[in-house]
């Protein structure tokens, strides 16, 4: 039972290995891909009981002793990421049986996804800096295969873009891990915390900490370092942009968060603030942009830029409330935004369009995906009894509590944003008058909605029974506040 | 013998920049290529220069004789990754060309069809 952390990270890619014998047989591939991220969600739900009931769960790769090592730790923040996006990945290949096409699905798309799942695992559970560099190259290199599988003119272009992007980034990310390698003369995460923490403040770890940001900025797509995603994100097809969605900005602010709230820790009133401007800068660009469209891929596209705003609010705010509201609100994203893609997916598939103005009066011959769809908006924009508002009330009274008064103000008012943006497309979409569309037969329709009624029933499950899932978090903002717990379970006693 | 390294690291990361923000698609390539040889300076650099053995262990060779094996290694891994994340742009550089007849990023623009 000791080896339980590994698992998430070794079991899809074991299933995505064998998974490349048998290219052309497309029951083994679908069957496969789906068993193997429903066997990681079940894993990680075991390991997300037993980090609530036993604490943090640390394994030394090869029992070489702590600082030496590779150790791979599961927090609660990590092992409550593990379990979502276990979770999104088996409901987007779900939905890919029926949505990707035969000719993608024979060309390793499910291997691609499993080794994505478990590179993303991967970074979530690492206690090791460079460990942490060389699972970003692994879900980074699926998802190029991902972003470019299929070959359409449009995905070639943006992959080019993203792949030249994501090397810029990971040659940014080497160079400040040797920065930070020359100055505390260790790669592991605790240990980086203990030897910073007694440097002090200096200099050269502030510059360090902004390096790190910028690198995990770009991945998560903050103001001004977001550029790459709306047009990346516009290209590959919906159940690969769901997942992109859900989960690859994830593991940028989960970094951010990682390194923001263990290893610099010593002078937060300069890297803090500066996290603090540039989610609000994000919130602030996102909202331009979420207003600015009338295509309905690029204004949930933009609304994935607003919520990394108000979820690096919260950890730059750094106290315990605003840091477990932004870890309450980060699952409720990963939720709601594989949601809504798959929706819009839906959506896509009866009109055949992406521009709002040539759709219309789609209700009455389409009144459960009009129904679930306005509900997800408003889960997402965060009406009490959904899942958005318990995060978000939880990191606006954390900025209030820290003292950032207008720049919970902000926040608050990206909320309208949010909802009108997302509004838009019901109020265009499914009310008006009608508008000509495809008559998808009714098996494809029904087939489309299985998962995404799934989801749906999670997403507005965890708004209603957060009350059962707020032990977990406040756990999880417990031990992000206070690294002793984190660096006690790596070092032991070391220490 | 590090300020010359780090003299020759950052001519390297100037010369990618300068290459990474030109038009062509190859230019950006060779770009990225040049990027990643110059973060791999940068690790051997500042892990220290000090160590005049390589680190074997052998007879009559004390501690403080070793080069610090560890740059090395996150270098070994780090080529590695660069190495197959090149292959792949470089492949992909060629289907771009083959399907959009252009090399050139600036005319890379313009609306796709739908998926």
């Amino acid at each position: 039972m000791i080896n339980l952390v590994v698992l998430p990270i070794i079991v899809p890619l074991l299933i995505g290995t064998v998974l490349l014998l048998f290219r052309n047989n497309l029951t083994v591939q679908r069957i496969g891909g789906i068993v193997g991220a429903l066997l990681t969600l079940v894993i990680s739900v075991v390991l997300l009981t037993k980090v609530y009931t036993d604490g943090i769960q640390v394994v030394t790769l090869g029992s070489w002793d702590a600082p030496f090592g590779i150790s791979l730790v599961s927090d609660m923040l990590s092992v409550l990421l593990v379990t979502s996006s276990s979770l999104i990945t088996f409901v987007v290949l779900w939905y890919s049986v029926y949505a990707l096409g035969e000719e993608r699905e024979r060309f390793f798309f499910y291997p691609a996804v499993l080794f994505m799942l478990s590179g993303i695992n991967g970074a979530f559970t690492t206690g090791d800096i460079f460990n942490l560099f060389v699972f970003f190259e692994v879900f980074l290199m699926a998802s190029y295969v991902l972003i470019a599988l299929g070959g359409k003119r449009i995905q070639l272009r943006e992959s080019m873009k993203y792949i030249i992007v994501n090397i810029v980034a990971a040659a940014l990310f080497v160079i400040t891990i040797g920065y930070i390698y020359s100055v505390a003369g260790t790669l592991n995460m605790a240990d980086l915390s203990v030897k910073l923490g007694e440097i002090g403040s200096m200099g050269v770890i502030s510059t360090i900490a902004i390096m790190f940001l910028v690198v995990f900025g770009i991945k998560a797509g903050i103001f001004p370092l977001y550029f790459w995603l709306p047009g990346a994100y516009y290209a590959p097809p919906l159940p690969v942009l769901a997942l992109f969605g859900a989960l690859l900005t994830k593991v940028g602010i989960y970094s951010i968060a990682r390194v923001y709230t263990l290893i610099f820790t010593t002078d937060v009133a300069f890297t803090h603030d500066i996290l603090m401007m540039l989610a609000i800068a994000t919130i602030i660009f996102g909202s331009i942009g979420a207003l600015a469209y009338m295509d309905i891929k690029k204004i949930i596209i933009y609304n994935i830029v607003i919520a990394v705003g108000v979820i690096l609010f919260g950890f730059a705010a750094f106290n315990t409330t605003a840091v477990t509201g932004a870890t309450l609100y980060l699952v409720h994203d990963m939720l709601v935004k594989a949601l809504l893609f798959l929706m819009i997916g839906v959506l896509i598939l009866i009109t055949g369009k992406t521009n709002l103005r040539e759709m219309g009066g789609l209700i009455r011959h389409y009144p459960t995906l009009g129904w679930t769809y306005l509900v997800a908006v408003f889960a997402l924009a965060g009406i009490p009894p959904l899942s958005g508002f318990a995060g978000k009330i939880l990191i606006i009274q954390g900025g209030l509590e820290g003292g950032f008064v207008w720049q919970s103000i902000v926040v608050a008012a990206s909320t309208m944003v949010v909802l009108l943006s997302a509004i838009r497309i019901f109020i265009y979409a499914f009310w008006g008058s009608e508008k000509p569309f495809q008559v998808p037969p009714k098996k494809t329709y029904s087939q489309y909605m299985a998962p995404v009624l799934v989801l749906f029933a999670l997403a507005v499950g965890y708004g209603l029974f957060i009350e059962f899932l707020t032990p977990y978090f406040l756990e999880a903002g417990r031990q992000l506040m206070d690294p002793s717990f984190y660096v006690n379970a790596v070092l032991g006693g070391n220490n | 013998m590090e300020i010359m390294m780090a003299i020759i690291a950052g001519f390297l990361f100037s010369a990618a920049t300068y290459l990474i923000l030109s038009k062509s698609l190859l230019r950006i390539i060779i770009g990225t290529g040049l990027l990643s040889h110059g973060t791999h300076l940068l690790l051997l650099t500042m892990g220290g220069l000090g160590g005049n053995k390589p680190p074997v262990v052998g007879e009559g060779v004390t501690v403080a004789d070793y080069a610090d094996p560890l740059p090395q290694a996150l270098i070994l891994t780090a080529i590695v990754i660069a190495f197959g994340v090149t292959a792949f742009a470089l492949v992909l550089a060629y289907r771009t060309y083959q399907e959009i007849g252009t090399d050139n990023m600036d005319h890379m623009k313009g609306r796709g069809e739908i998926d």
